[in-house]
């Protein structure tokens, strides 16, 4: 006995509703893969800017972060 | 910026499909002929309709590519096909088994429609090759605009020849979708509104995620020419480069300048 | 008035005569050169039409079968000639892209267009040579039936196929050439898009090898195609050449 009581025509019908929802789903989780790589790529650069204190500093417009990394210079 | 209304978008498709699923499984009456395997109809349909506007979309997008050299019209082209062919692989799939489920085979040819659909499928699948294999920037987003508008114009080519062409041996896709009763017809066009709306939703998603890596770069190519010249008058060079990020980071001086200039002009 | 109006118009049009040749003439000096190099090279034609008889033989192997009728006939037939066509499409553009025609023709002060026609009628005179080989071959080789009553129904669909195929191949073989693996996107390209062809060529020969039907509504079809594409392509195929 199956879960749901579904005859025939029940499971072409569920199978076409999980194509459905599948694509999306894949779908949402290659753009997860992709978010991952954004987020890997951001705190890659934050980690430049972090260690590259002097050259940033000249071209930064915020004052508070010049002063900052004029103070760890 | 484009994820400006994501979050209403999102929401709206959330509600609507959850609604247009109810409808169709609580609402809509069973069809006479198929019964229960009509269901598949709410969803194999609405897909294929939406991925067709959004193919024929594209060639409009390119037009308007061609037309200004705006880029974002190429990169909105582009997209849209991404998204008709994923929708497509739906679409495909959903047919096939409807078939199976009502003909006993997976695949049958004497459907216009689902035959048609996968000729353009087949076309469409090598607007992504045709883009990755050109690699001068500006020249890839012609071409594939070109073959954008092609493509459009081949979609209601392809419809009559193959129409055409099984049209004395099985005269019903069409047939049955112009006199549906009306609790079936409701449904069908809520399920049409909520798949139009997830195809809305996802472009967006596609666009505001390629948008945010070409910042992505944009900065990290700042900061590397940075890395090189060393506050040599490298400004005006980077800030070329970084055209989309550059407001944000030049607030102070930009809105006294740009009224100022506005005047004179005037 | 109108002899006023009339002397300053004619003059700039003789001088621009001489600057920019009109589109007629350019037309003509392109097709002759692309002639003149398939008639010293050989690199088009008789592959296509020795492809095609060769084609001929596998299908007899193939589908073991000593001579076709009907469907069967036609698109054995059409499938070798859209084959055949494949080569030369693959061609088209090759010497072009790799030897500078292209950036020789962008110097010139000559409409672009000029060499899209000349291209597509290039392409449809190597087409028309393919099937001066391909049909007779066809009908001695594997055509069950004589062809000789059906004869002008045959040369309207070929003229119209000829036309679809020698538009849509050019505009493809443009797109193609200037891609990394081309040989590869070109039919990739240009099979789907014929296809709409190969169903009202197909279709439109089938009675005359005997199947049933009419080949009235496919020529109609055919010219339909050809008229669609044919604008479209006039439409895009300068932006294939701004480099």
């Amino acid at each position: 006995m199956p879960a749901l009581p579904l005859n025939e025509a029940g499971e072409y019908v569920a199978a076409a509703y999980i194509v459905f929802f599948a694509l999306v789903l894949i779908y949402v989780s290659i753009m997860a893969i992709r978010l991952r790589h954004i987020e890997r790529d951001l705190s890659e650069l934050l980690k430049l800017t972090e260690a590259q204190g002097e050259p940033a500093q000249e071209q930064e417009t915020d004052h508070s972060n010049s002063e900052q990394q004029a103070g760890v210079a | 910026m484009y994820g400006r209304r994501l979050r209403a978008l999102s929401f709206s498709t959330a509600a609507s499909l959850c609604l247009a699923l109810g409808l169709v499984f609580f609402f809509a009456p069973l069809e006479a002929d198929q019964g229960f395997l009509q269901k598949i109809f709410y969803v194999h349909v609405p897909l294929a309709i939406v991925a067709l506007c959004g193919f024929v979309a594209s060639g409009l997008m390119a037009i308007g590519y061609l037309r200004t050299g705006d880029s974002r019209w190429d990169m909105r082209s582009y997209v849209t096909i991404h998204m008709s062919l994923i929708f497509g692989v739906g679409v495909l799939l959903t047919g096939s088994i409807w078939a199976k489920g009502s003909w006993g085979h997976w695949w049958v040819w004497d459907e216009p429609t689902l035959v048609s659909f996968l000729i353009i499928f087949l076309l469409y699948a090598i607007y992504q090759p045709l883009r990755f294999a050109i690699e001068d920037p500006e020249r890839q987003s012609r071409y594939a605009a070109v073959f954008a508008i092609t493509a459009a114009a081949f979609v209601p080519m392809n419809f009559i020849a193959v129409r055409l062409s099984t049209a004395y041996v099985h005269p019903r896709v069409l047939g049955q979708t112009s006199n549906l009763p009306f609790k079936m017809a409701f449904t069908f066009l809520v399920c049409l509104a909520a798949i139009a709306l997830l195809y809305v939703t996802l472009c967006k998603y596609e666009m505001t995620a390629k948008h945010t890596r070409g910042q992505l770069r944009a900065l990290r190519r700042r900061l590397h020419s940075e890395d090189g010249l060393v506050g040599v008058g490298g400004r005006s060079a980077v800030a070329s480069l970084v055209a989309p990020a550059a407001p944000a980071l030049q607030m102070s001086p930009r809105p006294q300048a740009v009224p100022g200039r506005l005047s004179e002009s005037s | 008035m109108s002899t006023v109006s009339h002397e300053p118009v004619k003059a700039p049009a003789a001088v621009r005569g001489r600057a920019a040749p009109s589109m007629r003439a350019t037309v003509a000096a392109l097709l002759r050169k692309e002639l003149l190099i398939e008639l010293r090279t050989l690199e088009s034609v008789p592959g296509m039409s020795l492809f095609a008889v060769t084609i001929f033989v596998v299908f007899h192997f193939a589908l073991n079968q000593n001579s076709l009728a009907g469907n069967e006939a036609a698109g054995v037939l059409w499938v070798t000639l859209l084959l055949g066509a494949m080569l030369g499409v693959n061609r088209l553009f090759v010497a072009d892209s790799d030897q500078g025609g292209f950036d020789a023709f962008m110097l010139a002060p000559v409409n672009r267009s000029a060499l899209l026609l000349a291209k597509a009628s290039a392409l449809a005179l190597y087409l028309l040579v393919l099937e001066l080989v391909a049909v007779p071959a066809f009908a001695l080789l594997l055509a069950g039936a004589s062809l000789g009553h059906a004869f002008p129904t045959l040369l309207a669909v070929l003229a119209l196929a000829d036309a679809g195929v020698a538009v849509i191949g050019t505009l493809v073989a443009a797109i193609a050439v200037r891609t990394r693996a081309r040989d590869l996107l070109g039919p990739l390209l240009a099979l789907p898009l014929l296809i709409p062809v190969v169903i009202g060529s197909a279709r439109a020969s089938a009675p005359l090898f005997g199947a049933q039907g009419s080949s009235g509504r496919w020529l109609l079809m055919l010219a339909l195609y050809d008229l669609v594409f044919g604008l479209i392509s006039y439409a895009v195929f300068d932006f294939l050449l701004e480099d």
